[in-house]
């Protein structure tokens, strides 16, 4: 037990001088949440927007001129059925609706508190909270012009991502990214270079055990993940304004389990290459290209070809995605997420065996 | 794990090494072929051989890093088929390849390799200053070893090597590199082992070092060609120089 603190001490101190780790761990979670964060801040120029007006009113008409007369509404009036706005979104000719009920006019004579709706088409978020931001300011300046106090409001319903923000979806995902890169390319490189440079030949002639060596190299990326995890978690929280519906126990155990699993991943590959260059690539085409690509981060599940599809279910990211958004986003509870920790629990268990046996006869030769 | 053949016990002796038909296989090629070795305590026994002779593998083999594929042998009494872990606990062992870590400093290779050979702090501390001493390096302490000439590191992994005190040293090609001076240095070094009662197996392929050496063993493709001291070697193939002996053996 003794001798692993020394491989751990050791390992902080590679990484403490090789200034492209400290850039991994810690620029880079950084750097690729606000790059997120900011730089897909689109700017909305033209919004159309379909106008339902059941109620044909002095009052509706009224409002409506508020949006046809800024710059930034299109108004495309409409007297079709609800059901097929969503046609009309799909296809991109519209960006979102207004809906005002027949009796609009009385209502807002009887109450100031009158509702409209408002649909808005959320396939880019961002966009969505902008849009939505716009149509808020543009009905405030219609209850003041009328002396009023705000009057009513928009109430939209959108389960479990209310307020639309994007960092909902790419928190999550690069949450699992940073993880990942983390455990799998840094712990498999630094296993590698010990083999390349030959000092592993070095340490495993004394005394210590392949499972203290391992323990001993994963233990310290282990602790720099989770630092990772509390700062994504806390810019994701105070920044973005993410909220933190579910447990937070529950999430750091399950990240804990993503970590392990990753890490059994970067073990698993540091047993088959002998050179980093080699594990690097490794490790990159086995964590970065999938969790981006085959986890749910950037494209639905649902829109991968077949073959993709199946080929997901590979992927660790896939059921941490889950778990951290059902955790963070719904407050989903352990047994709700019971299958995406088996899953992961299964896949690390299945590495390590493999990579532990390996571990040990790949150095005798 | 399959064991040796063992048709018949065989005397070990005190011998600090002893082999028997040590063989070891890749694949279908055979790096070490039947080798007999019998080294005394407190000897100084030279290993040499040309690039790719199967010097390291028949080395990794002795210390515990690579199972043999069939003979048998003993390193300070243990078995090298079952008994890896006891003869870890027994020997030094400088590999091949440079065996620091160039982004430590002197200071903290040293407490590596204290550490992970189990010793305590207090121990540590006192052969690190012994050992920085010893070798004019304590005001070097904190540099980083990439810093520093190749000479003085390959002493300062010796020293690493040494740290648990064993019995028996393997050195592979410590003074590859290394220029004339310090070669001469780190020989001088490995004489001071031998006085204190260590055994030393080294390869080089420097054939002049073989004249440092009590007994040497030359080895060509995996097989040992000669073994005796380096006098009795030149004068069995009536040469005036180990090289000379080398290159009569190598050519026939
Ligand atoms: N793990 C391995 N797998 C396959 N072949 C190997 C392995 N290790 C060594 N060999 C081969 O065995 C032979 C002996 O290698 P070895 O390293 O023991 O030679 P050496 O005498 O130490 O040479 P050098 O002076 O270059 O260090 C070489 O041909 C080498 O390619
Ligand atoms: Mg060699």
């Amino acid at each position: 037990m003794s001798r692993i603190f020394p491989i751990i001490i050791k390992e902080f101190i590679h990484i403490s001088r090789d200034f492209r780790t400290l850039i991994v761990v810690i620029v880079l979670p950084v750097v690729m949440l606000f790059l997120y964060g900011f730089a897909i801040n689109m700017e909305i120029q033209n919004i159309n927007m379909l106008v339902l007006d059941h109620s044909n009113s002095p009052e509706s008409s009224s409002l409506i001129r508020k949006f046809s007369g800024s710059d930034f509404y299109t108004v495309l009036p409409f007297d079709g059925t609800e059901a097929e706005i969503e046609t009309i979104f799909a296809n991109r000719e519209a960006d979102m609706a207004l809906i005002l009920a027949g009796d609009f006019a009385a209502e807002h004579a009887r109450s100031p508190e009158t509702t409209v709706q408002i649909l808005i088409d959320a396939s880019d978020p961002n966009a969505a909270q902008a849009i939505r931001n716009y149509t808020n300011t543009v009905i405030q300046f219609y209850n003041m012009a009328h002396g009023a106090k705000p009057s009513f409001e928009i109430t939209p319903t959108v389960w479990y991502n209310p307020s639309l923000k994007s960092a909902y979806f790419f928190v999550p995902g690069l949450a699992a990214l940073i993880l990942i890169m983390i455990s799998a390319l840094l712990t498999s490189v630094a296993i590698v270079r010990e083999k390349e440079t030959g000092t592993m030949e070095q340490i495993l002639v004394s005394p210590v055990r392949p499972v203290e060596i391992i323990i001993g190299k994963v233990v310290p990326y282990i602790i720099l993940a989770f630092l990772d995890l509390i700062i994504i978690l806390n810019i994701a929280y105070f920044v973005f304004d993410v909220p933190f519906v579910g447990s937070l126990g529950l999430l750091i155990f399950c990240s804990l389990l993503f970590i392990f699993t990753s890490l059994s991943l970067g073990l698993f590959i540091s047993t088959k290459a002998r050179a980093q260059q080699v594990a690097m690539m490794m490790a990159l085409v086995a964590t970065l290209l999938p969790t981006v690509m085959l986890s749910g981060f950037m494209f639905p599940l649902s829109s991968l070809p077949a073959p993709l599809r199946v080929l997901s279910h590979l992927v660790p990211a896939r059921y941490y995605l889950v778990i951290i958004r059902g955790i963070m986003l719904k407050g989903n509870h352990f047994l709700q997420l019971l299958p995406q920790v088996l899953a992961l629990a299964g896949m690390a268990i299945v590495l390590m065996v493999v990579s532990a046996r390996k571990f040990k006869t790949n150095l005798e030769g | 794990m399959k064991f040796a053949p063992s048709n018949q016990p065989y005397d070990t002796g005190n011998f600090a090494v002893f082999t028997k038909n040590l063989e070891k296989q890749f694949g279908s090629f055979t790096a070490v072929k039947h080798v007999n070795l019998a080294v005394e305590q407190g000897e100084i026994f030279g290993f040499l051989g040309a690039n790719g002779a199967g010097k390291t593998t028949a080395i990794r083999m002795l210390c515990g890093l690579l199972l043999p594929t069939s003979g048998s042998g003993t390193v300070a009494g243990f078995d090298v088929w079952r008994e890896s872990e006891k003869i870890k606990q027994n020997i030094g062992y400088m590999s091949q390849k440079f065996s620091l870590y160039n982004d430590l400093t002197l200071a903290e290779n040293v407490e590596f390799y204290g550490g992970v050979y189990g010793l305590n702090r207090k121990t540590i501390k006192e052969k690190r200053h012994e050992l920085l001493d010893s070798l004019g390096l304590t005001a070097s302490a904190g540099r980083l070893t990439r810093d520093m000439p190749l000479g003085y590191k390959q002493r300062l992994a010796l020293g690493c090597a040494l740290l648990h005190n064993p019995k028996i040293i393997f050195l592979d090609e410590p003074t590859a590199g290394v220029d004339p001076e310090a070669r001469r240095n780190f020989w001088e070094l490995i004489h001071e082992l031998a006085d204190k009662g260590k055994t030393v197996f080294v390869t080089t392929h420097y054939m002049d070092e073989a004249e440092y050496c009590n007994r040497v063993s030359i080895m060509y493709q995996g097989e040992i060609v000669a073994l005796g001291s380096p006098q009795s070697l030149r004068h069995e193939y009536k040469k005036a120089s180990m090289a000379d002996v080398f290159i009569k053996l190598v050519d026939k």
